[in-house]
């Protein structure tokens, strides 16, 4: 069977969610092969992760240089491995810097890119949905091996055995004039909360939130929910939420089980990253916020009243 | 003297409805408004600012349709100093490999470039990867992401940051390429001078047959990738809708029971 290439995401020496995703979403065209790169250390760590989700092979590309150069390495190592293995293809996370990753390699490659994909088919093609998910597109690579980025959460991650034997490769010498090099890394710190893109459920705030401090309204509701928190872009710039929570159109798509929307008008491009959630719920003072017409349930009224009573409901149901 | 070159596109207004044009699936750009996209207003302030602190000269570029010259104004009357526009209909359909390649094409023809300012992430198609794509054709660092660029000599400093992995120090030396994110700056609105002397503005257009790239390499029929099918998704309605009479909470809960969500 046609090897897949499969570029692990992992941080602190784990894989992140979407790698398993990228596996389970590769053994459509074939036998995945992930490919470890990061600092020496790092592929012992994450490989009974790997196995669990049929990684056949392991490729090690590990060197202290690889953790401390921008996407490079990593084009470095893919492009190599491409040569030598002729994959079918070769998937990466449509994550910012998987988007940056694929691009590259898809130019050394010279070879169809297709990004952001939400689900990976045996024939070779791919689905996409686009502008905020108004239009679903089925599309393919034209040329050489396609180079796939897939949106987290767009596959579902399904276990399977996979052998996952190591076989080491050795990156190519860093060429500083090319490169960005990383001098410092704060992490974000991920609280209790699940994640944004992989959560069930969504509460967000908005503008009408009014504060930082009245923000654990909405923190309130979501752990009552066991949810992931998110933010309007307008409510990221008035400094009420950090950025990598922001939702839409230049901040995460979601696509939840269920999305409440507390003090949020609907502008157009809150909407393309939420509005494929599967329920919507909206609570604003203002009859006429936009937000209503996307909604499932909405409630014209005040979010310091409605959201509070809806956390103790939640609450007393779970005894 | 920092000679900067800015990459613009002119892009459908996201307040404006957008689609797909039925015949061959590339965005139809005359269904919508089109505008300078904000992330690249953010890369023109983000220019100007380490102009106007030293000596430097701003060229704006943009590849795209004849009607991006009005994206490119607005770059020019918010105080760029002169422009290249690639326009040409057999860019038609080409995608973000063949548009890379135009562009760093195009930016290979302004001599002794320092810096190349982008976006991050335009906001037609969210590729996320052009900047990427353009310093690995030109043999540049890449610091992308920028929430934070300082250039001190002949090093630049970039405070990258994405939703994925929080905040990222970065550190090249010129000649390099970068890309900020909306969290960078406020753009500036361009004065009635700015609009006025932008009219008189050096713009220079050119063709793909200009840079030297080969019309085979470029457009629909060439691209990379190819679209199968294409639909649109029903629109969402609306539903419910109650006024809060001191029990709204209570009634989304037992919404949700009804809807087996909690
Ligand atoms: C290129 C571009 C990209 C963008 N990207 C994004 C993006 O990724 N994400 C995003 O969210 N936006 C984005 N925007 C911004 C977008 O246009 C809106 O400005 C933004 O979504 C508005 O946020 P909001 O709904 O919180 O604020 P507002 O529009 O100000 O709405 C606040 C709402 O709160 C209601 N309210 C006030 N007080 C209360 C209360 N006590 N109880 C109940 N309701 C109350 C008000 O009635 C109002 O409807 C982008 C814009 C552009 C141009
Ligand atoms: N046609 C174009 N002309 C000029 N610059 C472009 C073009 N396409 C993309 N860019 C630049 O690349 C950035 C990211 O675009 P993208 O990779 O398409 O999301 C944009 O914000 C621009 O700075």
């Amino acid at each position: 069977m046609a090897e897949v290439l499969v570029l692990v995401d992992h941080a602190d020496g784990a894989v992140k969610k979407v790698t398993l995703e990228l596996l389970t979403a590769a053994r459509a065209l074939g036998e995945p092969s992930a490919v470890v790169v990061g600092s020496p250390g790092t592929a012992g760590k994450v490989k009974e992760q790997l196995a669990a989700y049929g990684a056949a092979k392991v490729y090690v590309a590990e060197s202290d240089e690889a953790a401390s150069y921008l996407v490079t390495p990593k084009v470095d190592a893919l492009h190599k491995l491409a040569q030598q293995a002729s994959p079918a293809a070769v998937l990466v996370a449509a994550t910012a810097e998987g988007k940056e990753v694929s691009g590259r390699l898809a130019a050394r490659l010279d070879s169809g890119l297709l990004i952001d994909v939400v689900g990976v088919n045996s024939d070779g093609t791919v689905e996409q949905s686009i502008f905020g998910g108004a239009f679903s597109v089925k599309a393919k690579a034209a040329k050489g091996t396609p180079i796939i980025s897939v949106r987290p959460g767009g596959v579902e991650a399904e276990p399977a055995e996979g052998a996952a034997a190591e076989e080491a490769v050795e990156l190519p010498a860093v060429d500083a004039a090319k490169s960005a090099k990383i001098v410092g890394v704060e992490p974000l710190v991920g609280g209790d909360r699940p994640e944004l893109t992989e959560a069930s459920i969504v509460v967000s705030g908005g503008r009408g939130v009014g504060s930082a401090e009245k923000f654990d309204v909405v923190e309130k509701l979501a752990d009552s929910l066991g949810a992931a928190v998110g933010a309007s872009r307008a409510a990221v710039d008035s400094g009420y939420y950090p950025a990598q929570f922001q939702v839409g159109q230049t901040g995460k798509t979601v696509s939840p089980q269920l999305y409440i929307a507390l003090g949020i008008s609907g502008a157009i491009q809150h909407r393309a990253g939420m509005q494929t959630s599967k329920t919507i719920i909206a609570v604003n003072k203002d009859a006429e916020a936009p937000i209503f017409e996307i909604a499932d349930f909405g409630v014209v009224g005040d979010l310091f009243n409605v959201a509070p009573q809806l956390t103790e409901a939640v609450a007393a149901r779970k005894g | 003297m920092t000679n900067i070159v800015v990459l613009v596109k002119q892009v459908p207004d996201t307040y404006s409805e957008r689609k797909l044009s039925e015949s061959d699936h590339t965005l139809d750009r005359e269904s919508a408004d089109a505008v300078l996209d904000e992330i690249n207003e953010r890369a023109v302030e983000e220019a100007l600012k380490i102009k106007e602190a030293g000596e430097g000269e701003v060229t704006v570029l943009a590849v795209g349709p004849s009607r991006a010259t009005d994206a490119i104004r607005k770059a020019l009357s918010m105080g760029a100093d002169k422009a290249i526009h690639v326009s040409d209909d057999a860019l038609h359909g080409s995608d973000l490999l063949a548009t890379a390649k135009v562009i760093a094409a195009a930016v290979r023809k302004v001599e002794g470039v320092d810096l190349v300012i982008a976006g991050n992430e335009a906001s037609d198609g969210r590729g996320g990867a052009v900047p990427a794509i353009v310093a690995e054709l030109l043999g540049l660092p890449q610091l992308t992401h920028a929430r934070e660029l300082t250039v001190d000599g002949t090093t630049v400093k970039v405070k990258r940051e994405t939703a994925d992995e929080g905040l990222t120090h970065l550190e090249a030396s010129l000649p390099a390429l970068v890309s900020v994110t909306e969290k960078i700056n406020e753009p500036r609105y361009p004065s009635f001078k700015g609009i006025m002397a932008a009219k008189k503005k050096p713009v220079e257009t050119l063709s793909v047959a200009d840079l030297g790239v080969d019309a085979g390499e470029v457009g629909l029929g060439n691209a990379w990738s190819s679209v199968v099918e294409a639909s649109p998704k029903p629109p969402r309605t609306a539903g419910q809708r109650v006024e809060d009479e001191g029990d709204g909470g209570t009634k989304v809960a037992e919404y949700l029971v009804g809807q087996k969500l909690i």
